[in-house]
């Protein structure tokens, strides 16, 4: 069983779906106990980092870092891959992970924020995660911060200046884009996962 | 590079589409289940669903027909017509939409676009805008830009809102909007462009992508409406019509002009 984590931040409807459409079992759960028995977790988020705070008092948060350990496969989406951060800019009490170090940062003056739409990627040969996928992928953003390039960087976005779109190391991965709404790319990197 | 977005509009009445893209080869050109599959797979960056309905005991029919459209659908789907309260937010969230788009319900009480996104988050929270030039005298000179002014208009175009439309996309945005819709009223149905002037106003007057909508009648005009207008994205309705046998051809059109687009996707 796959747990797709509930805590309370935006739709859920969708990552659901996808996973569904691939043929794998999968649950939304706000459970701490379902997610510590989870095959594989997945971490979504859509909107502000503060709402991460509700993972770490609702015991969620000590649930996902003793399945990690464990070597349960992780994947953070958007704001799920932000929280395997130190941080982030957007809400500097709130405390992320620290699996990636530094702090989600604002985009630059320079470009409209948020980024909203398609951009492409370009990706690292020894990605899991893009395994099949053509070079050059699109998939679809939407987000107002970014993590930066980190020593897990698997997929690089350019949208005022070099960001991370996607971080993989041994079973823990993230991706900044939304791989439920990138088409059959999107689909190919969610199977990917679902199918470790 | 960010690309610039095709999005697919589907106008939908009691469960059926009654205006949209036209596309060959496809079973039932009515279903919007159908047809919202088969524009995401040639190419539409995104897809819309207008619920055009007159009679509230449609919500149920819609519903249904969004759950259906979700869920074969794996690009970002927008829907909107008739959501007025965050609990019909709510419901059309839970049936597989991505993102909700509001208008009237929006000019008459502009805290539902904050308590949507409250909920949802901004991303999910598209303000339509039906915008309609008019004589400066009649609304706030201080808004007017060029000497252009455009005023926003509720029930589908029926109703002018007293309000700037310039002004009401600041509002929009401010209070939680992730994206603008702008419809010219006085382009939409002629096919002779985009109104570049008004989605260059709202477009450099806001950080949020705004989507221009009304008046296409070509390829060029959505050339003009990117590079001139700086719109993010285009809403393509009766894309047959324009001399274009498919989305693909539309995009690949742009990106022979210049415009970065996703293609081949």
């Amino acid at each position: 069983m796959i747990a797709i984590v509930d805590y309370g931040a935006g739709n859920l409807v969708s990552v659901k779906k996808a996973i569904d459409w691939l043929g794998y079992q999968c649950a939304i759960t706000s459970n701490p106990a379902q997610v510590a028995k989870a095959a594989k977790i997945i971490l979504p988020g859509v909107g502000h980092f503060a709402s991460t705070a509700a993972l770490a008092s609702s015991g969620l948060r000590d649930a996902i870092s003793a399945a990690i350990a464990n070597r349960v496969p992780f994947l953070g989406i958007c704001v799920g891959m932000q929280w395997m951060c130190d941080g982030s800019q957007e809400s500097p009490e709130t405390t992320g992970l620290g699996l990636l170090p530094g702090q989600c940062e604002r985009f630059p003056e320079a470009v409209k924020s948020p980024h909203v739409g398609w951009n492409d990627l370009e990706v690292s040969a020894s990605s899991v995660l893009f395994r099949g996928v053509p070079a050059m992928p699109f998939v679809y953003f939407t987000h107002s911060f970014r993590v930066p390039a980190t020593a897990m960087t698997v997929a690089y976005c350019e949208y005022g200046g070099k960001f991370s779109a996607a971080v993989e190391r041994d079973h823990v991965f993230g991706v900044q884009f939304h791989p439920e709404k990138s088409g059959e790319i999107g689909l190919k990197v969610l199977e990917n996962f679902c199918s470790l | 590079m960010l690309t610039k977005r095709i999005i697919a509009c589907l106008d939908v009445d009691a469960g059926r589409v009654v205006k949209g893209v036209q596309f060959e080869n496809l079973r039932d050109a009515g279903d919007p289940a159908e047809l919202a599959k088969a524009h995401s797979l040639s190419g539409a960056d995104e897809i819309v669903l207008l619920d055009i309905s007159a009679a509230h005991q449609e919500r149920t029919t819609l519903l249904e027909t969004v759950r259906r459209a979700a869920a074969q659908l794996f690009v970002p789907f927008t829907v909107g017509g008739g959501i007025r309260t965050l609990e019909d937010a709510a419901a059309v969230f839970a049936a597989g939409a991505d993102k909700i788009s509001i208008n009237s319900a929006a000019l008459a009480d502009p805290t539902l676009i904050t308590r949507i996104a409250g909920r949802f988050g901004s991303q999910a929270v598209v303000v339509a805008i039906d915008a309609k030039r008019v004589n400066a005298k009649r609304i706030d000179a201080q808004h007017g830009e060029n000497g252009m002014q455009w005023e926003a208009f509720t029930r589908g175009g029926r109703t002018p809102a007293g309000r700037d439309a310039l002004a009401w996309a600041r509002e929009a945005e401010s209070r939680g909007a992730g994206e603008i819709l702008l419809t010219s009223m006085d382009r939409d149905g002629t096919a002779a462009g985009f109104d570049c002037d008004l989605t260059q106003a709202i477009a450099d007057a806001v950080r949020i992508p705004v989507i221009a909508s009304g008046g296409a009648g070509g390829a060029e005009h959505f050339v003009d409406v990117f590079r001139d207008g700086h719109a993010d994205a285009a809403l393509a309705a009766s894309i047959f019509h324009y001399g274009l046998t498919s989305l693909g051809d539309l995009k690949q059109r742009l990106g022979s002009r210049g415009i970065p687009v996703r293609w081949p996707c």
